[in-house]
């Protein structure tokens, strides 16, 4: 904690311009030498083995280039939205307009949400996004009950992803169980090792813990890709059947849904029987949080994250609280995991790597932990703008991470930045974010 | 022991390594009546509280808690919640423990966890509304009404707890406590930080639990004016030991315990004792 | 017998590596509490910088090894050094009293920042340069014709980490920035008032995890031959799980988590099976963690009540 904060400012206001070019220069320099050898040396394995390399300083002068017009931006901007810097990026009427427009952006996003398949009827690629971002607005609330709630750090939440989606294509083409059958069961085993996972954890607190969910994560995919007897190791798991509608396929034979309606056959029925699957997996997950909030065992879940201590002086049991959240979340994670399976038809180890835990805890927190609304929003973003860069191909991942940096630094405590009490007397007020904890969990 | 006692402490020891924190400490307290445990700082109350309450476990000793209907619960036996769960024990904490980013009437929801999870036939019954979970949520709230009206905090019921001024969060903290319903209150220096007028308040308020609802009450506390005018029974400690127990006048008058409490310099010892009376 | 101390001379190799990433990691969160998820690509840095030092000046025509090596050495300390410090001070600094899951989402991004950055500056494949230090010694010949060897690069391997180590345990116990450092651990603000420029001190914090980092790249570079731009995603949950393991906070305890690891990853491979030995590994930091809640060398949490 400096005593003095922004110090620097004032005396840039005095200093100028001369100040802004010396530190953007500092700036440039700094950039020059990162990039001098990384980017400026290019290095490859020749055809024999030896390694070439050529020189490619142009690069490096643009890079050196841009750091220092982009130092020279940032300091400008600095200085003339204050010291406060990022709070003020966002002005009060701003916020309290955000704040209106929350009461209506679920239900409107839900209508909207309800009504793509009709609208994108004809855009198969929306259609298949739509499906990927609910797929994430359901992961991201099931990680929300774990860490959102009950504020323990889940690093390895994918793992429970995998268990879902591995227990429905293993059951479905070894014992060819029907995607309606299995879906509970697949919940139910992710539930299993989520609770698996939790004993061990229970003692643990903050880093301890993130570093064995990770560790957790991890052991789960390496089994997957070495099992191979069992899961066809890293190549996968394929032709997982389909989901029918109640029993009736979905396809182009003579008892399929269409010929039984008697409309021509499109494959692009399934695609829209799919996004409005997972649609009510999300909002099935929706609802059973917010039940389970204004439960004892969700309220128990904050007051876990709030204080542990004062948790069991009041008698509340936190070993089986923290199962229970471990275990819901792991269930809703096990969902999601078959519904990926089914979708897919496909699976493999590589679905499952440490990025997607990264991604889903990423959506969890952007969306102001805890906030339902706010998780789907961060979903939206982050998958949709993931989808934007596309294009981009290498440079995809690089311009993710960067994103994450500056969305943190911008709103480290997410997008909805404020708690619902889960009751009232007379009125419900939101609670800011400030007051409410991240658990240590 | 007599059925006298709600509380019985014998021969208590806690060493931490090689320190002895308490040190063969007994006494007891009787039930409907407030008893104070008092001394210097580092005395070692703190910790006789924490074996009370389960967060330590003793090295040595017993404590029996005594019920109403006859049940003797050996509290060194217990750890954890399960002493303020199936003893009724509860306490509230030197640092004020609330959940601030509930609100106050959350943190009292909070504090009927176990009653309302039996009613949500742990969260199943609750899951689909069961009306047998709305009647008891109902019930939970009126007795969470009644105590914020107690504590004069039900103006402010839906803010959250984190806002309140420290001498509502304390008052909300006994609250907390009260929703339990338990058999003994066990207080971790309620009247730390309060001024003259809140402190008054809080004595008034912690009578009125003896006296209304007949609930025990065992308190750590340095404030003499509210431990001198309310307690029934005090235990004066220091380094680990008991050194005096007896009437809030007996231990006034008690040379043991004024030199305790200021050493050689008794003028002052005096004083402080002076205040209370 | 002999294959058990070839074994274990491996595993102590490898475990230097993880020891002296896993100080990083360590340092970083003794004094601001979070962990740099950044790390392993750091170290990733190390190797590659280390590796275009090395082409650079073999292509001058240098061939005096341990010129090369001590050329190397030292730019790659001081360039990925700079990394750190940048690292910390656009990801990291603006965060500094925020909540707590805000570093560590900043510091996730800034791992897929590095990998990435590497990969498009470098390219994805495999690059791997000759063995610049060769030859060893066979300390031992069983009957069965089965041989003890240690490798030259084995050698300087484990040399290297223990003169680093003297070098950075003289400068955390007896200079001003060790004092510093230990201070702003215990407490910033008491520090900052007490006059320990505490930004300076992260900063250094980062730097020199940042070196080590570096070191233990050319280490890799040298000992597998080969760099790639994923390889600081394993190492680095290697070596904090090496940390960990060892106690976060303890800066002996990372080194002997350090050699924990890579001695349980080289026996579990050699005796058991390859696949198996990164789940060993994190199996029994779960089984260390379930026992001994704060690791093997960690302060024991005490729980103010």
């Amino acid at each position: 904690m400096t005593a003095i904060p922004h110090e620097t400012t004032h005396a840039s206001r005095t200093a100028g311009i001369a100040y802004i070019l010396k530190k953007s220069l500092i700036s440039a320099l700094v950039a020059l030498v990162l990039f001098s050898l990384m980017v400026g040396v290019r290095t490859e394995a020749g055809s024999e083995g030896q390694l070439t390399y050529w020189t490619r300083f142009g690069e490096v002068a643009a890079l050196v280039a841009v750091v220092f017009g982009g130092s020279i931006v940032i300091e400008l901007l600095r200085q003339w939205i204050g010291p406060n810097g990022t709070d003020s990026l966002v002005p009060p009427a701003v916020r309290s307009g955000m704040s209106f427009l929350g009461r209506y952006l679920a239900p409107a996003l839900l209508i909207f949400t309800f009504l793509v398949p009709v609208i994108f009827y004809d855009q198969r690629y929306i259609l298949d996004l739509g499906i990927l971002v609910l797929t994430y607005v359901m992961l991201g609330w099931g990680l929300n009950v774990v860490v959102g709630l009950a504020g323990l750090l889940d690093l390895g939440y994918v793992a429970f992803y995998a268990v879902g989606a591995y227990s429905y294509a293993l059951l479905a083409t070894n014992f060819g169980w029907s995607f309606w059958i299995c879906l509970p069961l697949a919940g139910i085993l992710a539930a299993f090792w989520g609770v698996l996972l939790g004993f061990p954890v229970l003692r643990l607190r903050g880093d301890y813990l993130a570093i064995v969910t990770l560790a957790f994560g991890e052991i789960i995919r390496l089994v997957i890709i070495n099992w191979q007897s069992l899961t066809g190791g890293p190549n996968g798991v394929s032709s997982i059947p389909r989901p029918s509608f109640f029993g009736i396929p979905l396809d182009n034979s003579d008892n399929g849904l269409a010929a039984r309606l008697g409309i021509e056959y499109s494959p692009t029925h399934r695609i829209v029987f799919l996004f409005y699957v997972i649609l009510a997996l999300a909002l099935l997950t929706n609802w059973v949080t917010i039940r389970l909030r204004r439960l004892p065992i969700g309220r128990a879940w904050e007051a876990l994250r709030e204080d542990e201590v004062a948790c069991r002086a009041l008698g509340i049991n936190t070993t089986t609280t923290k199962l229970t959240a471990f275990a819901t979340g792991a269930m809703f994670g096990g969902f999601a995991g078959a519904f990926f399976a089914t979708r897919q038809g496909f699976i493999s180890p590589e679905s499952f790597t440490f990025q997607e835990s990264a991604l889903v805890l990423a959506i969890v927190v952007l969306g102001g932990m805890g906030s339902q609304l706010g998780v789907a929003l961060a979903a939206l973003a982050m998958i949709g703008g993931f989808e934007l860069f596309r294009g981009l191909e290498n440079y995809r991942m690089l311009v993710f991470g960067m994103a994450m940096v500056l969305i943190m630094i911008w709103r480290p405590r997410g997008l909805i930045g404020h708690r619902a009490p889960t009751v009232f007397l007379t009125k419900a007020h939101a609670i800011s974010s400030d007051l409410v904890k991240e658990g240590h969990g | 022991m007599s059925g006298d006692q709600i509380l019985n402490v014998d021969r208590l020891s806690m060493r931490f390594g090689g320190i002895v924190a308490v040190q063969e400490l007994s006494f007891a307290a009787e039930p409907k009546k407030i008893t104070a445990l008092i001394g210097p700082n580092g005395a070692g109350k703190t910790t006789v509280f924490n074996c009370i309450t389960g967060f330590y476990k003793p090295s040595g000793g017993t404590i029996r808690l005594t019920h109403d209907d006859g049940r003797v619960i050996a509290l060194e036996r217990l750890n954890d919640f399960r002493i303020a769960k199936q003893a009724n024990v509860a306490r509230t904490f030197q640092n004020i423990r609330l959940f601030p980013g509930m609100t106050a009437l959350e943190n009292l929801m909070v504090a009927q966890h176990n009653a309302l999870m039996r009613a949500s036939g742990f969260t199943l019954l609750g899951l689909i509304g069961a009306p047998v979970y709305r009647i008891a949520e109902k019930r939970a709230i009126e007795l969470a009404t009644e105590w914020l009206k107690r504590v004069n905090l039900l103006d402010r019921a839906d803010d959250a707890a984190g806002n309140f001024a420290y001498g509502d969060q304390r008052r909300l903290e006994i609250a907390r406590a009260m929703c339990t319903e338990p058999a003994l209150l066990c207080l971790d220096e309620p009247a730390a930080g309060l001024n003259a007028r809140e402190s008054a308040a809080l004595s008034e308020l912690l009578l009125s639990i003896r006296d209304e609802l007949g609930t025990s009450i065992l308190l750590i506390e340095h404030d003499m004016s509210v431990v001198m005018a309310i307690s029934d029974h005090i235990v004066v400690m220091d380094h680990g030991l008991k050194i005096a127990e007896g009437t809030p006048r007996e231990v006034r008058d008690d040379p043991k315990v004024i030199a305790a409490y200021l050493g050689t310099d008794e003028e002052e010892a005096i004083a402080v004792m002076e205040s209370g009376s | 017998m002999d294959y058990f101390t070839q074994q274990l001379i491996n595993g102590l190799v490898l475990g230097s590596i993880y020891g002296l990433i896993a100080i990083g990691y360590t340092m970083v969160y003794g004094i601001v509490g979070m962990i740099n998820f950044a790390h392993g690509d750091v170290f990733m840095i190390g190797g590659f910088i280390a590796l275009i030092t090395f082409l650079l000046l073999v292509s001058t025509g240098l061939t005096a090894v341990p010129v090369i090596l001590l050329i190397v050495i030292l730019v790659s300390m001081a360039i990925t050094a700079l990394y750190g410090w940048t690292i910390e001070r656009v990801a990291y600094r603006p965060l500094r009293h925020s909540f707590r899951l805000a570093p560590m989402l900043s510091a996730i991004g800034m791992s897929f920042v590095l990998t990435n950055y590497s990969q498009v500056a470098q390219g994805a494949r495999v690059k791997p340069i000759p063995p610049l230090i060769t030859g060893g010694y066979t300390l031992h010949e069983s009957a069965a014709g089965f041989v003890i060897q240690l490798s030259n690069i084995q050698i300087v391997v484990v040399i290297t980490t223990i003169v680093l180590l003297a070098i950075f345990t003289w400068l955390v116990s007896r200079t001003r920035l060790g004092r510093d450092m230990r201070a702003c651990e215990q407490d910033q603000t008491m520090a900052a008032l007490l006059g320990v420029d505490v930004d300076r001190t992260i900063s250094m914090t980062f730097v020199i995890g940042a070196a080590l980092a570096a070191v233990a790249g050319l280490m890799y570079l040298l000992y597998y031959g080969l760099v790639d731009f994923f390889m600081g995603f394993v190492a680095g949950i290697k070596a904090f799980t090496a940390a960990v393991l060892g106690g976060i906070g303890s800066l002996p305890g990372a080194m002997l988590g350090g050699l924990a690891i890579g001695l349980i990853e080289t026996f579990w491979s050699a005796y058991f099976s390859v696949e198996y030995k990164d789940v060993a590994a994190f199996s029994i930091l779960i089984v260390v963690l379930i026992f001994m809640p704060t690791g093997l060398l960690g302060r024991p949490e005490v729980e103010k009540v």
